[in-house]
């Protein structure tokens, strides 16, 4: 295995589109609930330890060889919001390009062919860890870190937020993406044994709510 | 530790710049259109579309800061029908969007593709943006910087990417310079000193088929790419 994949697969640079979207930060700093980087810090850790948890275990299974097709549906059943879900399709195909051209891999392509729509975004993700040789583990610290580095990147442009101080927010939430990867991948232990009901299944209503909203907004900056 | 072999796997993994689909026939040929806010990038969309919709199949991909404007400026003016526009976000960043992580613009095009068989010329409208914004190899074949007089006639000598590499310099609001005191030779000599034998082209969107030139350009790209498709 190659560590040097986990830092290119982590990087906010990878070209897989993650760059449009807030991940819920767009919507929660129009309602005002983020508004500086205190709040940003609550919800990045919230949000962390509820939807990041739920795809860094989808992202550490499909890395752990667990059938992405069935990983697939498994995600969707954790992601009720129709538009949360199109969005997740859609960065998975993107995930999808960038990973092809990445880290090729039959388990890609057959995935690719499978949903030509898109499959949920951390599934090709993990299969793009598996690919490279990285661990389940791997996998899910990029799923996890990247979960709270989008919206903290986005909040630093739609606040004008200290950029320094959202590297450090991100850096205290270390311990709490530690522990997320480490549960994520130990479910995912458990899904390769015990079927994909094992994977953790958290999730933030409001994110939901706030999701399904923004996507009818008709001006807005980033795509979700 | 699964690892597959890049080697043994017979196909490319992206097509993006490919100019054949992945059924050997040849794609429509993408033209980006980047340049400073209000340049008259979108007018000149516009403009391109009318002028060429009767001889060939075209489609835009608007790239808005604030998503949809640039969009539902063409869907008002109607120069396609709706189904050939399309908008992508740019998350507050235009040249991210066509240069560094140019997957969503490629999607656009690719479902454009996909939906409106056969499709002759894809334009990639940029969002408004500083003068190094420039598109990315992947995802277009031709560029063009629209910029105009009435933002400073020293902006040629300037100079920066997208000035100096575009393919075709369009130096917009010519009718303005007038007004503004700007001086179009100087800003002629400048565009020829920082662009060597690349074309520049002075419009005026106001005047009756002011786009003309940057039309037959086009159209000339057009008929090139054509001509390899048959060859």
């Amino acid at each position: 295995m190659s560590r040097a994949a986990l830092l290119l697969l982590a990087d906010g640079r990878f070209p897989a589109g993650g760059h449009a979207h807030s991940g819920g930060i767009e919507a929660a700093i129009a309602h005002q609930a983020v508004h500086d980087t205190d709040s940003l810090q609550t919800f990045c850790r919230g949000r962390l330890h509820t939807t990041g948890l739920t795809t860094a275990g989808l992202a550490a299974a499909a890395a752990a060889g667990v059938n992405p097709l069935l990983l697939d549906d498994a995600a969707d059943a954790r992601t009720p919001a129709p538009a949360l879900r199109a969005v997740a399709r859609r960065l998975g195909r993107q995930m999808m390009r960038a990973a092809r051209a990445t880290f090729p891999s039959k388990d890609l392509e057959r995935l690719a062919a499978a949903r030509p729509q898109g499959a949920h975004q951390p599934i090709v993700l993990g299969l793009a860890a598996r690919a490279a040789g990285l661990t389940p583990l791997d996998a899910a610290y990029a799923a996890a870190y990247e979960n709270a580095s989008g919206p903290a990147t986005a909040a630093v442009r739609l606040l004008s937020l200290d950029p320094l101080d959202a590297s450090s927010l991100l850096a205290h939430l270390s311990t709490d993406l530690d522990a997320v990867a480490t549960a994520a991948a130990r479910a995912a232990d458990r899904a390769t044994a015990e079927g994909v009901d094992a994977l953790p299944s958290a999730s933030s209503p409001l994110l939901d709510i706030t999701g399904e909203q923004h996507a009818a907004w008709t001006v807005r900056l980033f795509a979700s | 530790m699964h690892l597959d072999h890049p080697e043994t796997m017979p196909q490319r993994h992206t097509h993006s710049a490919e100019p054949l689909r992945a059924d050997g026939t040849r794609r429509a040929l993408r033209v980006g259109l980047g340049g400073p806010v209000g340049s008259g990038k979108t007018a000149s969309v516009a403009a391109l579309c009318r002028t060429l919709r009767e001889g060939w199949s075209i489609a835009v991909v608007t790239n808005d800061i604030y998503t949809r404007e640039d969009a539902e400026y063409l869907l008002r003016e109607a120069v396609l029908p709706p189904e050939r526009i399309t908008a992508v976000e740019t998350g507050a960043c235009p040249h991210t969007a066509i240069r560094d992580d140019i997957s969503a613009n490629l999607e656009a095009v690719e479902h454009l593709e996909e939906t409106l068989r056969p499709l002759d010329l894809v334009l990639i409208e940029s969002g408004g943006d500083n003068l190094t914004a420039t598109f990315s190899k992947g995802l277009v074949d031709q560029q063009i910087f629209v910029i105009d007089v009435s933002s400073g006639d020293d902006i040629p000598r300037k100079g920066g990417p997208g000035i100096t590499t575009a393919d075709l310099l369009l130096i917009n609001k010519t009718d303005l310079a007038p007004h503004v005191g700007a001086d179009l030779a100087t800003m002629a000599t400048d565009a020829k000193r920082q662009r060597g034998d690349l074309p520049v082209i002075f419009t005026s969107l106001t005047s009756d088929d002011g786009i003309r030139d940057v039309a037959d350009w086009i159209t000339a790209h057009l008929t090139e790419w054509h001509h390899k498709a048959a060859a």
